[in-house]
């Protein structure tokens, strides 16, 4: 089996995905381009240089609709001789692209592919693109389906983390991404720019400084829907009877922020760098994607972990540092207390929580965080992954060479 | 046989009429549907008519399908029930789309007949979606007339496409009540909701309609759906505020019904699904889904307990025969507690006069003043009248005097739970009453034989049960003592009607039947709470069957001195063959820590000061520790299921229930047994008896003998058979 490589992986800052957010004027499109013209800057991808551009995207409607991949290649600089995939594993989806370009890579379907995904999430809202499996009552009833939010509570009340141990986990979070900010670790960053070369972001918008009193302050954010209308906590507690209620301990404070950004990965064998003249710095090891129960819904990482580590043949203990996307607190407390990993292994730089997590190009965000990381320290193993909307997980081990 | 009729006047009207012969209310049948069709076939086919009234005969217009038709349907399709189904279903929806459309051609909306539907009172069922598929709907403003789709209350939904129409008339948001819950209105407040067009004098009806229908031009023809452009209220699924909607709606469903109510969901995916499609493809759907359900046993398991079965009890299935009429004009109630006084109060508001007697006045007075208080709150909800309550009061006598029990026909005695006390009572009052006058204990543990003997004449004496609150539970459990003869089993059938309740009558032994049953379910789950299992997961056991309420919340709304009371009298009884020590610790543990239940805001559960329920009390947790590992959900289903399963078994065993019906509508009235099933027997059947055998088996070995499989059980999975094979030949001849 050929060996798939990274050569490159590249992002843009992110901004907060509301109307006030920074990136909230850029259009999807462009913040595709743009991380795209840079990878190709960076790497001469001249001509028919890549197979594919595979292009996470969860909203896929309105301006991110009608396959935004070849909307991206053909918006930028690259060649239309290259086509454009988007692909949607909600929350995974940046990291799926990835896998999906490692594993066409190994298995010699193409020398090279461009993998990463976007969101702008201030201007195409989350779930604006319906979905049948919250509306659609046959399927909503079998899976006894309740909001990620929802979700992210059960797994609180289930597993026993209080309001103190999410809201612990998210100060941290804060703490540790200011920190990585301030001493310029996040070196795959490339400020998103408007037409005339001006700079619009430069550096993560969301990270702010907080404490535990601050959070205390914050209201539940799941409680109204889960308590009184349309009752989500019933349904819950429908498949988890023996809980007695659902505490709700999640809120703004330790919840990913909604966000505008992109990402993207450059990857391909061993031959393609020599003929364009790349040094890989990584090689993707295995990859993996799991279905899990839809209700709790966030507890992918686990088995996504656990399989991955099974395809690459290694340990939990062999792996170096992690990144586990910090899509609620609780998934990563669940995550960390299940593996008895080591928190100081785990998203050292902070995550979603503190900088915000633009759906679509989260995966590949974090796979950009863990490979700076990895080169900065000198450690060999990493693992990213993410916990996946409607019960499912993703994973990826990379090593360096 | 006729039902209908069409006849066309001087303007060129055709009226066809709905006329059920020996029947009090219209019923539809598929020869109906086929007489109708004819009808409507000659009316748009003739030149000289211009419009077409469908009105009934009666004071009413339909009661809605004979349900039986669906059942046969499914049942003489030979080897594909679900394509006889559909089909029947399907012209069903054809015949009242050839009504709705009436001739109309679909391109430019011209060329149709205007047809109205004029209706003297009460439209349900397909008597309203009939009325749907017309192009106006007047109805007569009958007092008594009421307009809705009740099928979901027997666990079917709308499907001769009043579910289609009516969400594509007012939207899924605000059909929902009317879908969902059955919901009926008054013409008044039918026409207010969008139900129906027009409300005029009953003797203005069909002149109404007909004016109508004369003056109607192309576009009153055109319904909302046919029309360029249509637009659902409310928006459908994939529009922002429909999605919102919809995405509610399962969630609320879905725990409302706790999963187990087929034609909910059915209903739901109909609306769901329709609403993105064409009209005539909607009705297709509704018709899959519909179909759907009709198979479900389910479906028939409800129909068959909550209909036609609850309503045969009612009109006297169990009735002695060659009992002359029994009706009550005269009844004296014994002690004005709590029970004494909703007796007086439902009793009164059947019209019956009520002499409620209690040791003193003022406790008289108070009794007489719930049925003050109740009809109060009737008014402020709009439900009684100011006449009506004094009507109810004049009815009733308040006093101390035993010589004012003077000319009842009918003695209902509630004073306390205490044989002596009872025997006293009975003692004092047979010197004043007549010698036709029935006496009547109500008692829900103390056996009746027992009580009897202090009555001079015990063929006259017998039990009558009532549930609390009485004016709320719907099922009366009448029994017989030994000596009980029939003329007081009629007297008190004939009461029970009279009130407008439901009853069941069954032989004396230990907590007749309903307490019998919902006894060993109690205990069943106080016993799992002591072995380590999590309360939640043994109360949300029970909600997940369709139980109201779950075995701790039960034992703690009827006290827990209750429980130890019934406990320690059942001990004395049984001795050494006692089999509910594990029980009694954790009780008489409860009781000794003060924890009596909902009435001391302290039991399993803790409770605020207006008495509301909390969270499960931590100390609970502190002495009968949650285990680690969990049962399955199944497991406890099981436990608690069986529990209360096989004592309705055993009591068809024993003698005390003679009728399954009575054991089916009983358990489900009676303390909400899983409605969806449609009884305890009925619920066996679905399972099989093989299967329940299995069940019975694996419990016994597992969890010890109170689940031993009864003897018949045994005998039925051996042979094959079921309850209502069984006995269904005799339940119907008795």
């Amino acid at each position: 089996m050929t060996d798939a490589y990274i050569f490159d992986a590249l992002r843009t800052p992110r901004g907060k995905g509301k109307p006030d957010g920074t990136l909230h004027e850029v259009p999807a499109v462009r913040l595709s381009a743009e991380v795209l013209n840079a990878l190709k800057a960076r790497n001469n991808l001249e001509g028919h240089a890549v197979e594919d551009v595979i292009w996470g995207n969860v909203t896929q409607i309105g301006e991110q609709g009608g396959c935004l991949a070849r909307s991206a290649v053909l918006y930028s600089d690259l060649d239309e001789r290259i086509p454009g995939v988007s692909v949607n594993r909600f929350c995974a989806s940046g990291l799926e692209a990835v896998n999906m370009a490692a594993n066409q890579v190994r298995g010699g379907a193409g020398q090279a592919f461009i993998a990463g995904g976007v969101e702008s999430m201030s201007r195409v809202p989350m779930g604006t693109d319906g979905g049948a499996i919250a509306a659609d009552p046959y399927l909503a009833m079998k899976t006894y389906f309740v909001p990620q939010g929802i979700s992210s509570d059960i797994i609180a009340t289930k597993f026993g983390f209080s309001r103190d141990d999410v809201d612990a986990y998210a100060v941290e979070s804060q703490k540790r991404a200011a920190a990585a900010r301030d001493a310029g670790r996040f070196k795959s960053i490339v400020p998103v720019r408007d037409i005339n070369g001006l700079e619009i972001l430069a550096n993560d918008e969301m990270i702010r400084p907080t404490d535990m009193q601050a959070l205390a302050a914050l209201n539940p954010s799941f409680k109204a829907m889960g308590e009184q209308m349309p009752g989500f906590d019933a349904v819950a507690l429908m498949k988890y009877p023996e809980l007695e209620r659902i505490e709700h301990v999640h809120h703004a404070g330790n919840s990913s922020g909604i966000a505008d950004g992109a990402a993207a990965v450059l990857i391909g064998t061993k031959e393609f760098g020599e003929a364009h003249g790349l040094t890989p710095r990584a090689r993707v090891r295995a990859t993996s994607r799991v279905g899990t129960d839809p209700t709790i819904m966030l507890t992918g990482p686990v088995p996504a972990t656990e399989r991955v580590l099974a395809a690459a043949g290694m340990q939990i203990g062999d792996i170096d540092l992690f990144e586990v996307n910090e899509a609620f607190a609780s998934v990563v407390l669940r995550f960390l207390t299940y593996f008895n990993a080591d928190h100081d292994k785990t998203n050292v730089n902070g995550g979603a929580i503190a900088m915000g997590h633009p759906l679509g190009a989260t995966g590949a965000i974090i796979l950009s965080t863990l490979l700076d990381e990895l080169e900065r320290t000198g450690k060999e193993v990493g693992l990213a992954t993410l916990c996946i909307g409607s019960g499912m997980g993703a994973a990826t081990i990379i090593e360096r060479v | 046989m006729t039902d209908f009729t069409l006849k066309t006047d001087k303007d060129g009207v055709a009226v066809i009429t709905w006329d059920c012969p020996d029947k009090s209310m219209n019923v539809m049948t598929f020869e109906a549907l086929g007489e109708l069709e004819a009808c409507v076939d000659q009316a748009l086919g003739d030149d000289k008519v211009k419009g077409i009234v469908i009105t009934a005969g009666k004071d009413s217009f339909a009661g809605g399908m004979d349900l039986n038709v669906l059942a046969k349907l499914r049942d003489e399709a030979g080897d594909d029930p679900a394509k006889g189904v559909f089909d029947g279903v399907m012209d069903m929806h054809r015949l009242l789309r050839k009504i709705e459309l009436a001739g109309m051609d679909f391109k430019t909306k011209k060329g149709a007949k205007p047809v109205a539907a004029a209706l003297p009172g009460t439209a349900m069922g397909i008597g309203y979606e009939l009325a749907l598929a017309t192009h106006r709907i007047f109805m007569a403003d009958n007092p008594k007339g009421k307009v809705g789709l009740p099928e979901i209350m027997v666990g079917l939904f709308p499907g001769a496409g009043g579910t289609t129409r009516l969400v594509r008339k007012m939207g899924a948001m605000a059909a929902a009540p009317y879908l969902l819950e059955g919901k009926t209105l008054a013409p008044g407040k039918a026409k207010s909701a969008g139900l129906i067009d027009e409300v005029v004098a009953p003797e203005a009806l069909l002149e109404a309609a007909k004016a109508w229908v004369l003056q109607a031009n192309e576009a009153d023809l055109v319904k909302p759906w046919d029309a360029k452009g249509y637009k659902m209220p409310g928006g459908t699924p994939y529009h922002p505020a429909g999605f919102q909607t919809f995405i509610g709606a399962a969630a609320m469903i879905h725990s409302k019904t706790q999963g187990v109510y087929p034609a909910a969901k059915a209903l739901l995916s109909a609306v769901y699904e329709g609403a993105q499609v064409p009209f005539d493809t909607a009705l297709r759907v509704e018709a899959r889904w519909f179909t759907s359900v009709v198979l479900n046993p389910v479906s028939g398991a409800m129909i068959r307990s909550l209909f036609i079965n609850k309503g045969a009890l009612e009109k006297g299935a169990v009735r002695p025969e060659g009992v002359d009429d029994q009706r009550v004009r005269k009844v004296g109630v014994l002690g004005a507690g709590m029970m004494g006084a909703g007796i007086a109060l439902v009793s009164a508001m059947a019209g019956i006069e009520v002499v409620l007697l209690d040791q003193d006045q003022a406790a008289a007075e108070r009794g007489k003043s719930y049925t003050e208080s109740y009809m109060d709150k009737g008014i402020s909800r709009g439900k009684a009248t100011p006449e009506k309550k004094e009507a109810a009061l004049a009815l009733i006598t308040a006093t101390t005097d035993y010589a004012a029990l003077k000319g009842c026909d009918l003695i209902v005695e509630a004073v306390f739970e205490d044989p002596k006390v009872k025997a006293e009572v009975t003692e004092a009052v047979e010197k004043v009453i007549g010698d036709d006058c029935i006496f009547a204990t109500n008692t829900s543990t103390l056996p009746i034989t027992e009580l009897a003997k202090a009555s001079k004449r015990p063929e006259q004496f017998i039990g009558i049960h009532f549930f609390s609150p009485v004016e709320r539970m719907a099922l009366v459990e009448i029994i017989k003592g030994k000596k009980t003869g029939d003329r007081a089993v009629a007297k008190a059938l004939d009461y029970v009607r009279q009130i407008r309740k439901t009853p069941i009558v069954v032989n004396d032994a230990r907590f007749f039947y309903a307490n019998r049953c919902i006894i060993p379910y109690i205990n069943e789950g106080v016993r799992m709470v002591g072995e380590g299992v999590a309360p939640a997961l043994v109360d949300h056991a029970a909600k997940l069957l369709g139980f109201p309420v779950g075995p701790l919340q039960l034992i703690d709304e009827t006290s827990i001195d209750l429980g130890v009371k019934i406990a320690k009298a059942t001990k004395a009884a049984m001795g050494d063959a006692y089999p509910d020590d594990a029980v009694d610790e954790v009780i008489f543990w409860m009781a000794g820590q003060g924890r009596m239940g909902r009435k001391a805001k302290a039991g399993f559960y803790d409770y605020d000061d207006k008495g509301k329920r909390l969270g499960y009390w931590d100390g609970l947790a502190e002495k009968y520790p949650v285990r680690e590992e969990q049962p399955d959900l199944t497991e406890v289903q099981l436990r608690l299921m069986m529990a209360q399963v096989l004592e309705a078994v055993r009591a068809l065993e024993d003698g005390v229930l003679t009728d399954i019906r009575e054991g089916d509508v009983g358990a489900i009235l009676g303390w909400g047994f899983a409605p969806w099933s449609g009884g305890p027997f009925s619920w066996l059947d679905m399972i099989g008896a093989g299967k329940a055998v299995e069940i019975c088996d694996y419990l016994t070995e597992t969890f010890g003998a109170r689940f031993t499989t009864p003897d018949l059980l045994r005998d039925m999975a051996g042979k094959g058979e079921t309850f209502y094979g069984r006995f269904g030949a005799e339940a119907k001849a008795a």
